[in-house]
């Protein structure tokens, strides 16, 4: 197979491949997950939970309170540059928004590719970190799992590919896209069957926790 | 058929001095990227050289690549190269035609059997013979036969090089790359759709006066012309890094000479010497005429997802894939999701109470 | 009627298992901050503490019967059945290491209620058997005896008279048509018996009618605690009963952390009705009786002091300003600890924990975390409103040797309630 070749498979079926799949998982998880149900709270409610649930949403994104930042601070911190490099480099880097376009027909404007690339860098480095603090920290070598492991290699990938693509090293550019493409495909794949499901799952799990102790008049 | 008159004579019969004949090695040298000091050899070679046979064979081609050749035809210069060669079989070039031109080339062949330089353009068809045939001959087997004597093979074009237009997407003739039918022969691939003027005329420059062949890429291709990336010599590469893109081709980034990716530049994937030769003796190149770079030097570049379409975006229609999925897992979801609920009712219809008498020992 | 049994247990936690809980395991990326505030890791640094692990049984459980990968997993043969052996060994990370306290659910940044799981997870156990020794004779004294520490209806009599003799007037038992009813904690007929009188003196003043019951003198709750939801109902079912044989208005919880909690947020649920009838926390009456200028007093403490912030009150309660609002009538120099309110840090002896004796160990090494709170801020004197926090911040000062004395707040309020013109007694 040429690099052509392997580069317009990943941009056709494999594509098609992996959107089904991630679609398919995804809507089906969700009716997995939330078909379970909730009894009614039968108790004298002091506040309605709806709008409990949405300011929960909205207030998880920061630590609970300084001594948790104090507490838990390489976690948070490192937890956030990935995840703010995340947005920056998937959906502020024009070939991106490309393709957001060319798929959805919305497009936005994006970032200097200087901007995105150090973005694109601090994430790997945070990633490292992370990785580095599950391998380390008692709590994390106990909790951690090869489903742990994996996710993490499924995230990384697509960064580094990304990054060596951009710069053109080691491999030609051809077969370095086409790897890129691909290590978001294989993501794709097995997000709806991982804790990446965390990404749409946490918006509706802060929701009830909000919403529960909205119902008792604290806000969490 | 072979003159025995070497080169330097016939350059001092046409008038051309010493002094521009070295300023043309010189020239070559530097264009083959070889070293100063290689200038003498290419010199004396080229002085001593006997001008070997070529046989040029046209299959589907659109004789696109032999025009981009004859444009880098200048008096002096560039027109050494056919006298520096014995172009003895050309369909668009030559004289003769019918018997006499296939029997030239037999000849040809018969003479110089094991030394002549074979030139293919064109694809080779490899589904009904009657798609492509010279002279009641199918293309495979004159390609065939006549690669069995040759020295090389050079492919010029795409089409001889990768199966160029023919062999975009659905194939039809089934037409295949020289490289796909031969392969006990030295082959230098020279794509493009079609091929710089003297990067064609560079390759056989090269075999010309080293009688050996240049340092290839993956692809076959010499890597002096085609080693560099066309986005990484792109002029416009400020814009792409600063992301300033035209959108379409008469705004005011197109008017302002934006990089072209969001209109389907391929340039990052294209290997080629475009951005730094140009073409119409170094004039422009698509980019810098406003137009994106097609990919032309690649394998199934016609099939690359489209001219328009940038590099990012997916080339098969995603979104009903989609959205046939999402309903497919609806579907499954609310199955999977009544399954649960069954479950569920299930356990709490076997509940059993718990009672404080359960954790009593047996009387 | 059946026996214990890990069928059982398996049962109940696929009766439990909702798209609350689904969608916390699905959202856990394991990252170990619910460690980081959770006291009996913090204070051990034992890494087994982390509170998402205690789930681990519920969590595959969930995996194998309710999706649809797991369910392919069991098929193939991938995956770990839960065994007898599991449970008895997650008996001690289920109870003995949690208090329920919630502090996990604060901090969890994909917004799992961890302690919600918690609590369902012990619905597991306690049907599979494996539930702490205290625990099964707590419930089991309270519903058959009427009180887990086996406190019986003529001990609360013997305890009323003494009271009535020493306020001078009557406590009302039994009395039909009365506006509340007081509901007390064992700990506090046993131990606090001056919550009582605090309470009879406050009502008093604010002209309130209110009444105790014979039938349902006690608002602690083992089968929260123990985790067995068909416990919790018969205790709750007795105070439910009582209250509408009455005919009362509202139902006071007394100074009791998971009281509250099992009749004001679990009570409902578990009879499978809305009540006819308010329930209250003793503050949220005392704050209403202040809002209303009932509750009037004169003086105040000049030591300096902070509040406990019960957790089943306060973070899982809803019961935040009200404390707050009453101590700074009769506290001149109130200090907040840092980490107050919804943010504070557990006791160590709350949801069962104190009825544990095999947690008894951890929960004082535990307590080194309130111990340190107190020692940043250097104060004389520690209030509370739940009896048991109180014992076991008694118990903890005293083996840390802290000369801290802890009060109740009824019961400062009380004392400093302004002195009645005869006449206006009842």
């Amino acid at each position: 197979m040429t690099s052509a070749e392997f580069l317009l498979w990943v941009r056709g079926p494999g594509l098609q491949i992996a959107a089904v799949i991630f679609a398919f998982g995804i809507i089906l998880r969700f009716f997995e997950i939330y078909m379970m149900g909730r009894k009614k709270n039968l108790s004298a409610k002091r506040a309605s939970g709806t709008g409990a649930g949405f300011r929960t949403i909205a207030k998880r994104f920061l630590p609970a309170d300084s001594e948790t930042m104090r507490r838990s601070t390489f976690t948070i911190v490192a937890g956030y540059i990935f995840h703010i490099g995340l947005f920056v480099t998937l959906f502020l880097f024009v070939p991106h928004i490309q393709l957001f376009d060319a798929l959805t027909g919305i497009s936005w404007p994006g970032l200097p590719m200087p901007v995105v690339d150090f973005f694109t860098v601090i994430s790997m480095i945070a990633l490292l970190a992370l990785m580095w603090q599950r391998l380390t920290k008692p709590v994390l070598r106990m909790l951690s799992t090869g489903h742990d492991h994996l996710v993490w290699t499924l995230t990384f990938l697509p960064f580094l590919t990304g990054y060596l693509a951009y710069h053109h090293l080691f491999v030609p550019y051809t077969w370095m896209l086409a790897f890129h493409i691909l290590s978001v495909e294989l993501l794709m794949i097995l997000f709806p069957f991982t804790k990446l499901m965390h990404a749409f799952t946490l918006f509706v799990s802060r929701w009830y926790t909000g919403s529960m102790a909205g119902e008792k008049g604290v806000k969490v | 058929m072979a003159n025995d008159k070497s080169l330097i004579e016939i350059l001092k019969s046409r008038g051309v001095s010493r002094r521009a004949f070295l300023k043309f090695c010189t020239t070559t040298a530097s264009m083959m990227a070889l070293p100063p000091s290689m200038v003498p050899a290419i010199a004396s070679a080229l002085e001593k050289a006997r001008r070997p046979s070529v046989i040029w064979l046209s299959f589907q081609e659109c004789t696109g690549c032999t025009e981009s050749l004859t444009r880098s035809h200048t008096p002096t210069v560039e027109g050494l190269i056919f006298d520096a060669i014995s172009l003895d079989y050309h369909h668009t070039l030559q004289a003769a035609s019918g018997d006499a031109a296939e029997h030239a080339r037999e000849e040809a062949m018969k003479e110089n059997y094991g030394n002549y330089l074979l030139v293919v353009d064109g694809s080779i068809p490899l589904d009904n013979p009657g798609y492509s045939t010279i002279a009641g001959i199918s293309n495979l087997d004159m390609l065939r036969q006549t690669a069995e004597g040759a020295a090389a093979i050079i492919s010029v074009g795409s089409c001889a090089a990768f199966g160029g237009l023919p062999h975009a997407n659905p194939n039809p003739t089934g037409a295949a790359s020289v490289s796909d039918i031969i392969t006990d022969k030295p082959i230098i691939n020279v794509p493009g759709c079609p091929p710089i003027p003297v990067v064609i005329t560079g390759v056989f420059l090269h075999y010309l006066t080293l009688g050996t062949i240049p340092e290839l890429d993956e692809l076959g291709r010499p890597k002096a012309f085609f080693g560099q990336n066309i986005h990484d010599r792109c002029y416009r590469r400020p814009f792409y890094e600063r992301g300033q893109f035209a959108e379409t081709f008469d705004d005011e980034g197109a008017k302002a000479g934006w990089c072209l990716y969001k209109l389907g530049c391929k340039g990052p994937i294209t290997y080629n010497a475009c951005a730094t030769m140009k073409w119409n003796q170094a004039t422009s190149f698509p980019i810098e005429s406003g137009h994106g770079c097609l990919g032309c030097s690649e394998p199934d570049f016609w099939d690359m997802g489209g001219f328009y379409t940038a590099l990012s975006e997916p080339t098969l229609d995603v979104q009903r894939a989609v959205g046939v999925a999402a309903a497919v897992g609806a579907a499954a979801g609310l199955a999977v999701g009544a399954v649960n609920q069954v479950k569920k009712k299930r356990a709490q219809s076997n509940h059993e109470t718990v009672s404080v008498d359960d954790f009593k020992e047996e009387a | 009627m059946s026996k214990p049994s890990i069928e059982r247990g398996i049962n109940a936690l696929k009766e439990q298992i909702d798209a609350p809980i689904a969608s916390y395991f699905s959202s856990c990326v394991h990252c170990g901050m619910c460690a980081d505030a959770c006291l009996f890791h913090t204070e051990t640094g034992d890494p087994r503490y982390v509170p998402i692990h205690k789930l681990e049984p519920m969590r595959r459980l969930w995996e194998q019967e309710y999706t649809l990968v797991g369910r392919l997993k069991k098929l193939v043969g991938l995956s770990k059945k839960i065994t007898a052996e599991e449970l008895e060994e997650w008996q001690e990370l289920v109870y003995n290491s949690c208090s329920l306290c919630g502090r996990c659910s604060m901090v969890c940044p994909v917004g799992n209620d961890i302690v919600y799981m918690i609590r369902k997870m012990r619905e597991g156990m306690s049907a599979a058997g494996y539930a702490p020794e205290g625990l099964i004779g707590a419930s089991t004294r309270a519903v058959e005896i009427g009180s887990p520490m086996g406190v019986t209806i003529k001990a609360v009599e013997a305890q009323v008279k003494h009271a009535e003799k020493d306020l001078g007037f009557e406590i009302p038992m039994d009395a039909e048509g009365a506006e509340y009813l007081v509901l007390m904690s064992s700990m506090e007929i046993m131990n606090y018996p001056e919550y009582l009188q605090a309470v009879a003196r406050i009502m008093n003043q604010a002209g309130k009618s209110w009444t105790i019951s014979s039938e349902a003198f006690e608002a602690t709750n083992a089968g929260i605690q123990i985790g067995a939801s068909d416990i919790a109902r018969i205790l709750v079912q007795r105070i439910v009963d009582a209250a509408e044989k009455l005919k009362v208005k509202t139902v006071i919880s007394p100074e009791c952390g998971h009281a509250y909690t099992a009749i004001r947020w679990e009570g409902a649920n578990l009879i499978g009705r809305p009540f006819d009838f308010k329930v209250q926390h003793i503050l949220e009456v005392l704050d209403e009786l202040r809002d209303q200028g009932l509750l009037k007093t004169e003086g105040s403490e000049d030591s300096r002091m902070t509040f406990h912030d019960p957790c089943q009150l306060v973070r899982r309660g809803g019961v935040v300003e009200q404390p707050r609002n009453l101590l700074k009538m009769v506290a001149s120099d109130f200090v907040e600890m840092t980490d107050h309110g919804i943010m504070n840090w557990c006791c160590g002896a709350g949801g069962g924990v104190s009825a544990n004796e095999d947690a008894h160990e951890l929960k004082l090494k535990a307590f080194n975390r309130k111990k340190k709170q107190l020692d940043e801020l250097e104060v004389d004197a520690l209030v509370t409103a739940c009896a048991n926090c109180r014992i076991a911040l008694e118990e903890g000062l005293e083996e840390n040797e802290m000369d801290i004395p802890v009060y109740g707040l009824t019961e400062m309020l009380a004392e400093h309630l302004v002195t009645e013109q005869p006449g206006k007694e009842k």
